[in-house]
Formats: C-alpha cells, structure tokens, sequence
C-alpha cells in the first residue's frame, strides 16, 4: 500500500455514503493500520450532493483537511458524473469505481475521460434485490475492495456485523453482507 | 495497557467523560457538540456512568446547573459550542470567578450571522478572557487526553479554575480516527476521588458563593484570579508530565515541532497544526528550515516559553482562526506580538486569518505560507501584516 491512501465518495444526501466512508476507516483500524473517515458536511438535503473522504496507511495520520488528490474514487450515484466533477485530482493510475447500469467504457464515453482505471457495478440493483432499498454503500464498498485491494473482503463484513447490529435486524445486517460479496464478483473493467 | 480505539473527536470526548463519571452533568443540544451528549447520555442510559445528567432548557441553563453542582461540592461537567457558548457566557464569567474546577468541552464552530455550524475559533476566542484555561487539541487522541489532564488542573488546589478542552468543530468532531485509550481503573485512578475543599453543603465549614462584593472586595477577589491563573501553567506543566507517565504522551503548554534551528515559523492552534506538521516534514526534506509553534494552553497564555521558542526566527506567520474587529491582527496575533516585544527579536511579522466557517486549509496554503515567509525574511514586515489565506476574492 502507498504511504497514505486516500479516497474520495460521491453521493447524494441519503446513500450511505457518510456511513461507508466511515465503515471502511473503521474496517482499516480494526486491521491493525491508521485511518480517517469524514464526511463534507452541507445542507444534508436527502438527494443532494455531498461527499466523503477515507484515508488509510501504515502511519499515524495527521492531515486534517480535505481529499484533494484521492487515488480512488467512489460514486454512488451515476446522475453526478455529469453534476460534479467525480474525477478531479486523481492520478493518471487512479480508480474510480460507479453505481451504474452502463459499462465501463460507456461511461468513460460519457465523461469524455483519458486515463484512469475505471469500473462499474450495478449496486442499486444489487440493494434492491439483497437488501430490499436502494442504499449502494454496502455494495460498493464490496466493489471497491475487489478493485482496490485495501482490505481483506472479511475485515469490512466483520466491521459492518458489528456495526449495524446495534441498529438493523439480522436479516438487514445479512443482506449487506450478501449484496458485498455480489458487488465484489459483479463488478467490471474495461 | 491501552486499548486502541477509532473514534470521532466528539465520541473521544464522551470516552473521556464515561471514564470519569463525573457526578453531574448539565446537556442542551448544538450541533457540532450535540453528538458528544448524545454518546454520554447513551452511557448514563446503558447504566455505565453513575452520573446525573440534566436535560436543561438552554445553554445558560446548562452551565448555570453546572455552576450549581460545582458549588455544591459535585464534579460538574457540560459541553458546547458556538452560539451555545454566547448565551452561557454570563455564567461561564461566572464559573471562574466562583473558582470551580468545571470541565467543559468546547467544540469549535463559527458565529452567527450568517448561520454556519462550521469550525473556526471566534466562539473560544471571544471567552479568552472569561478566566478559564483553554486547552485547544489538535486531533481525537488530544482531545480524550485533554479532557483527563483537565480534571485534575481544573482541581489543582493552588489553581481552582474551571477548564474550556477545544477541538475543531467536524474536522475533528465528525471525523473518525484512530486514538489510544486507557483503561477504566488506570483513568478512575487517575482523576481520584473528588474532594472539594469548599462547597455549599458543608455545614461544618458554612460559606457563601457569589454574595455582593461592592467597591470593598471585588478588586481584592480579582487580583486572587488573577494569581490562580499565575498558578496554572506550572499545574498544566505538572499535569502533562503525570499524564506522560500513565499514557506515554507527555503534554506541555506548547509543542516545538522541528522548531529548534527553524528560520520560518508558523504559529498555529488546533487541527490545522497536523496538517502544518506533514508540510513542514515535506519541506524539511527539500532543506528548508521550517518549523511549527502548536499553542496548546491559550490561557494562561505561556509567553515566556513561546518568546523562547520562537525569538531567533527570521520570519513569522501567525494563524487565526477567527477575528478580533477593529483590532489590528487576530487574538493569536496580538498575544505572538506582545510576548515578543523586548526580547530583540526582529523576526518578520505576518498574520494570516484562515478558515472562517469551516473553509478547508489545505497543504497547499501552508505552503503558500512558509513561502511568503522566505520573502518576508529578505524584505522585512511587509505593510500588508494582515492577510488571507484561502479567501475566495
């Protein structure tokens, strides 16, 4: 892993993006490595907007501002590829991973994109059918491990067990895991 | 042992209090605080803390019932910030001047108006001279570790005064990372078993709280203040080097980072001090001979150490987070220039106010800074003393 690892998270208010920004810190903390998870605290308007930042290494972290260069995108809604500018600061080798139903090169068309290592995976459909709504954030965080590498597929599901036991019905918590592991086989390249 | 956790700056300060257990708490809700009560009163809900938590109906009220508890004998704690921290203020002047050791969390956010719940300073700055020590903390582990150091400062006998523990509003209370906690029995240690020498309700020793005091006394209980606060840095000081040796992480009035031989200084408070730290590591490996003066006790304000560290520099940037208007730099600013009238420093001067409602500081500013402090050591303090740094005109 590079020194620091930063990721970047593209949603709309209500995706769960500020939950998996943190659930995948947490997941790194638990795997024995230092982390931060943080969202860009707006309006919070269901729909609007917004982002979350993760970064891992191997170090303490001691940075205390926002993602600008993240290695690694994630977007959990395919609507701001054309509202937002998803792929700012990332490095010619970056990734970016996207909840569509278009393949990679179709939506590489769309952003009019050079560079870059992009993926997709259809996540609201994998929620429907596994967890019954439409919340791409465990999904994509199936996804984004598959493509990235930063943790072991089991460290995020034990952190996502322990996490959303407290507050979801163990048939919930199991669709999660379930629609995690999908993600991570459904999701493509180019 | 330490157990190493992964928490936001609000949970780490709940943390913090679940361990102490203080016998009174006092909680109104204002965001960004509001998550660290909600955390605490999850502990008082689950049974974890003995602690009585009051459900108060203002922020005035809040720190009014802590005052309260504090006089009569309870170990008293509230948490804030921003506007909330405006309307307690009459009763936090209050709380000092009585001379009871509360322990307040301060979470840093912006003034109305316009409305923002973002992190700047102008909420604990605009209480610096309220006579409570401030402890300003840079990341989550700072903030569980200042609020245990606070207790016992607070309680020092030869000092007596009420403790504001800041940490950036978001920045650090919404962001998740890692920290090392101690164990309940080494903290339950640690703080001990309160033992106030005046309180209300000791019957044996009757004595009176906040009673008239004209043209007779109030001078004479001022000065006393004043000497309590000339107490507190040598407790902060005692205090650190204690805490040092149950946690590993020994706390000082300030911290010198790479300050030793450093020729450009930045002057800094809170978080903006961790991100100042990896760009000094990235120029220092370019040769550069740049350092950081992190303030952690703002008041008392420790000018002699600061002086010390920071008079062989040859240019200076001061960072505030928040403005003093119509005063001609920032209240960080203001307090660097002071300490460094007569000690024959003729360091370049520059103050930068930053990161008014939450506006990011990124490396890049910190960059941009060091910088214009390479041209400000050749030509000397520029007429332009006060500036921006990531203001969007």
């Amino acid at each position: 892993m590079a020194e620091l690892m930063e990721i970047r998270w593209h949603a709309r208010g209500g995706q769960g993006a500020k939950t998996a920004s943190l659930l995948l810190a947490e997941a790194a903390a638990m795997d024995g490595k230092y982390s931060q998870g943080f969202p860009d605290y707006g309006p919070e308007r269901m729909g609007a907007p917004m982002r979350g930042f993760t970064r891992i290494s191997e170090e303490p972290i001691r940075v205390h501002c926002a993602i600008y260069t993240p290695a690694i995108v994630v977007v959990l809604d395919d609507t701001l590829l054309t509202a937002v500018d998803v792929a700012a600061g990332t490095p010619d080798d970056g990734i970016i991973v996207i909840n569509t139903l278009k393949s990679a090169a179709d939506v590489r068309g769309e952003m009019d994109l050079k560079g870059r290592r992009i993926y997709t995976v259809d996540a609201t459909g994998i929620a429907i059918d596994e967890i019954g709504r439409p919340i791409p954030n465990a999904p994509m965080l199936g996804a984004l491990l598959k493509v990235s590498g930063l943790l072991s597929l089991d460290t995020v599901i034990a952190q996502i067990k322990k996490k959303f036991s407290h507050g979801f019905r163990p048939e919930v918590v199991e669709g999660n895991v379930r629609a995690i592991h999908r993600a991570h086989e459904e999701v493509r390249g180019e | 042992m330490s157990r190493r956790l992964i928490l936001t700056g609000n949970d780490a300060a709940a943390e913090a209090m679940r361990q102490i257990d203080p016998d009174v708490v006092a909680a109104f809700p204002i965001t960004p605080q509001t998550e660290l009560m909600h955390k605490f009163a999850e502990h008082v809900a689950d049974g974890e803390v003995k602690a009585e938590l009051v459900l108060v109906e203002s922020e005035h009220s809040a720190m009014s019932a802590t005052v309260g508890a504090a006089a009569a004998g309870a170990r008293s704690m509230t948490a804030t910030s921003a506007n909330g921290l405006a309307l307690m203020w009459e009763i936090v002047y209050i709380a000092a001047s009585y001379r009871l050791p509360i322990v307040m969390p301060v979470v840093n956010r912006a003034l109305s108006g316009p409305i923002n719940i973002h992190c700047d300073h102008s909420d604990t700055m605009g209480c610096r001279d309220t006579g409570w020590i401030q402890l300003y903390s840079e990341n989550a582990q700072e903030v569980y570790d200042n609020i245990l150091q606070a207790i016992r400062i607070a309680e020092s006998p030869e000092v007596l005064l009420p403790v504001m523990v800041t940490f950036d509003g978001f920045i650090i209370s919404h962001t998740a990372e890692v920290l090392e906690a101690l164990e309940d029995d080494i903290v339950t240690k640690w703080v001990g078993e309160y033992d106030p020498k005046y309180t209300l309700l000791d019957t044996d020793n009757p004595m009176t709280f906040g009673p008239l005091d004209l043209q007779d006394y109030y001078f004479e209980h001022k000065r006393q203040q004043m000497e309590a606060m000339r107490e507190a840095p040598a407790a902060v000081k005692k205090i650190g080097k204690l805490y040092g040796e149950i946690s590993g992480r020994q706390y000082e009035l300030i911290e010198r980072y790479q300050l030793d031989d450093a020729e450009f200084v930045v002057v800094a408070l809170g978080s903006t001090c961790g991100t100042a730290k990896v760009v000094i590591d990235e120029l220092r490996a370019q040769g550069k001979k740049v350092g950081l003066l992190k303030i952690r006790c703002f008041r008392p304000f420790p000018e002699t150490e600061i002086a010390e560290a920071i008079k062989n520099a040859k240019a200076i940037a001061v960072l505030d987070r928040s403005v003093s208007f119509g005063a001609p730099g920032g209240p960080v600013h203001k307090e660097i220039k002071a300490a460094l009238f007569g000690t024959g420093s003729t360091a370049g001067l520059v103050n930068y106010v930053y990161g008014l409602g939450g506006r990011d500081i990124s490396m890049d500013h910190i960059k941009q800074t060091f910088a214009d402090l390479e041209t400000i050591a050749d030509s000397g303090t520029p007429t332009d003393s006060l500036r921006f740094l990531g203001l969007r005109e």
